[in-house]
């Protein structure tokens, strides 16, 4: 059995492969799609109903703002925490071990996950702007708002996808990762104007601090997206601000890529 | 460079305070069959992760294929074919969907199809991950290391937790693998699969290499072979062996019986006018000899705790 002149199948190919199987493999699992899916949907529309007032002057009613900022959840969910905790498990159960003993490259492995990430995440936004937009009357943007919400979408996935990968390392049991990963995840939400809007509510240094992270952008953007421009006043900035919300997630995809690299590991450190 | 499979030079696995692998030198030649034998706990699964490029040796050398495991990992590892001892399968996905993942990254995999008919796995291939017996996830996983037809194998307990029919079947294989010219390198606890397949065996105790050599070999070696003679009872055989008589008539003489001795033995009996009925000789089998070692093993255990 010597090795034939054929050349190894490319890492995008076992990319795909590997993201075809994950993709079986998650949605086989009952009980995490439920639970993955519905929560933020819940979240949506326990929010929805119970805060129900329109803001002054714009007839947009928090349901809609909610509606608009929750899709930031739904993407922290999909991405941050599933892949992190994904990762965690890969590396404790031995999957990645295995998958180190083939010919696959780390980039293949990565890219079989970003493409679950991609289509969980796709269907998370897609239930909550369905939810939005069928049960809360939040208008159904226009083409140009469409290019925007696809751009923020692709950045925002990748920027909390490649922060789940770099923090799935710190994680010792796969036991725990969903415990420490929402530790951030609820943190940032309360502090970057998903649960709490308008934003300016808060002191002016916490603020400072949301702004460093990306979820404060990436719910500011989906609001940009489907909300009128009026209710641009209620922003930090008073500003929609979309080149810096670019340039924060931008920032943020590169400072990911960077601590997986350094961080990533075929298996646990001991054993 | 060495053209052998696998060449490991003074490795050294430590844990943390504890040493696992204790100085361990050994050579695995291309298109044969080694066998890493020992107890639970002998270094034996340490000593292949080295091999396998999964850890780092704390001390000494390792090549695979003539490469370092390690630096040159993407050289080598489309050459490799390794089955772990568990973990790392998708619970949800089927055993044919595994096998098709796995053969997608190989150049020239085998059909996966052809190879779950062949390891007895036509009837699982629709059957999720998580409802496969032991001893099924244990043939995909065969499965998944041979899918890239590899020039080296590594196999961590390759039949533990088959039933008798599968572990022939993989027996078989591992012949086959061997005659098409691929080295493997096997670590078990059943003396009967190492004497059955191995070329070459290496019998670990606490991290060091405790005996090597051929099934033959190792069994030859001690020389407490014995010959069975049944006569009549009573006689005293002046041979320089040890010669019990357990039953009246059953004689057994023990020691390094070459063909010389047992002639002179017999010999002996033919001169002394007696009735021989049957004459038997028995082999010392790799378990006398595994066992002799582990006796020591426990000896030495003991002689350590008292001190």
């Amino acid at each position: 059995m010597t090795t034939a002149a054929v050349a190894l199948p490319s890492t995008v190919s076992n990319g795909l492969s590997r993201g075809w199987v994950e993709t079986l493999q998650f949605l086989r699992d009952r009980t995490a799609v439920i639970f993955t899916f519905a929560f933020p949907a819940m979240l949506l529309l326990l929010f929805g109903t119970i805060f129900g007032d329109s803001y002054d002057d714009t007839g947009v009613s928090a349901s809609q703002v909610y509606s608009a900022s929750m899709i930031a959840y739904g993407i922290l969910s999909t991405a941050f925490v599933t892949m992190g905790s994904g990762v965690a498990l890969d590396r404790e159960d031995g999957t990645l071990k295995r998958l180190h003993g083939t010919p696959i490259t780390p980039t293949a492995y990565v890219m079989g996950k970003l493409i679950l990430v991609l289509i969980l995440s796709v269907a998370e936004a897609a239930i909550l702007i369905l939810v939005g937009i069928l049960i809360f009357d939040m208008p159904v943007p226009d083409a140009a708002h469409w290019l925007t919400f696809a751009w923020l979408f692709l950045l925002s996935t990748f920027a909390c996808t490649a922060c789940g990968i770099a923090v799935s390392a710190i994680v010792k049991h796969a036991r725990t990762a969903g415990a420490i990963l929402n530790v951030p995840v609820v943190a940032l939400q309360f502090i970057s104007g998903v649960f709490i809007h308008p934003i300016t509510q808060l002191p002016s240094w916490l603020i400072t601090v949301a702004s460093l992270f990306p979820v404060k952008w990436m719910s500011q953007g989906f609001r940009y997206v489907f909300l009128p421009d009026s209710m641009k006043q209620y922003e930090a900035a008073s500003q929609w601000e979309l080149g810096r919300t670019a340039l924060v997630l931008g920032a943020w995809c590169v400072i990911g890529l960077v601590l997986c690299l350094v961080t990533f590991r075929w298996t646990e450190k001991d054993r | 460079m060495s053209d052998d499979a696998v060449e490991v030079r003074d490795v050294v696995v430590r844990y943390g305070a504890t040493t696992a692998v204790d100085g361990v030198s050994l050579t695995v030649p291309r298109g044969r069959v080694f066998a890493l034998l020992g107890h639970n706990g002998a270094g034996k699964t340490s000593l292949l992760q080295v091999c396998e490029g999964f850890r780092a040796a704390s001390e000494g050398a390792c090549r695979v294929l003539g490469l370092d495991p390690i630096r040159d990992h993407d050289e080598l590892m489309p050459r490799l074919g390794i089955m772990l001892q568990s973990g790392g399968m998708y619970p949800w996905a089927t055993a044919s969907e595994l096998l098709h993942l796995f053969a997608s990254f190989s150049a020239n995999p085998i059909d996966p199809g052809t190879l779950m008919d062949r390891l007895g796995l036509h009837k699982t291939a629709k059957t999720r991950y998580r409802r496969l017996s032991g001893g099924e996830q244990q043939r995909l996983s065969l499965a998944v290391a041979l899918v890239g037809r590899p020039e080296l194998v590594f196999l961590d307990e390759p039949t533990a937790g088959m039933d008798t029919e599968a572990r022939h079947t993989t027996w078989q294989l591992i012949e086959e693998l061997r005659a098409d010219g691929v080295s493997v390198l096997l670590t078990t606890h059943l003396l009967d699969e190492a004497e059955r397949l191995a070329d070459d065996v290496v019998i670990m105790r606490e991290g060091r290499v405790a005996a090597t050599g051929t099934p033959a070999q190792l069994t030859a070696a001690a020389g407490i072979d014995h010959l069975e003679v049944r006569a009549e009872a009573g006689l005293k055989p002046e041979v320089p062996f040890k010669v019990t008589e357990a039953t009246p008539g059953e004689y057994t003489i023990a020691g390094t019986l070459d063909a010389a001795a047992i002639a002179s033995v017999l010999a002996w009996f033919a001169r002394e006018g007696a009735q021989v009925t049957a004459v038997n000789t028995r082999r010392r089998t790799l378990e006398d000899v595994y066992l002799a070692l582990t006796a020591e093993q426990l000896t030495t255990g003991k002689a350590g705790a008292g001190r």
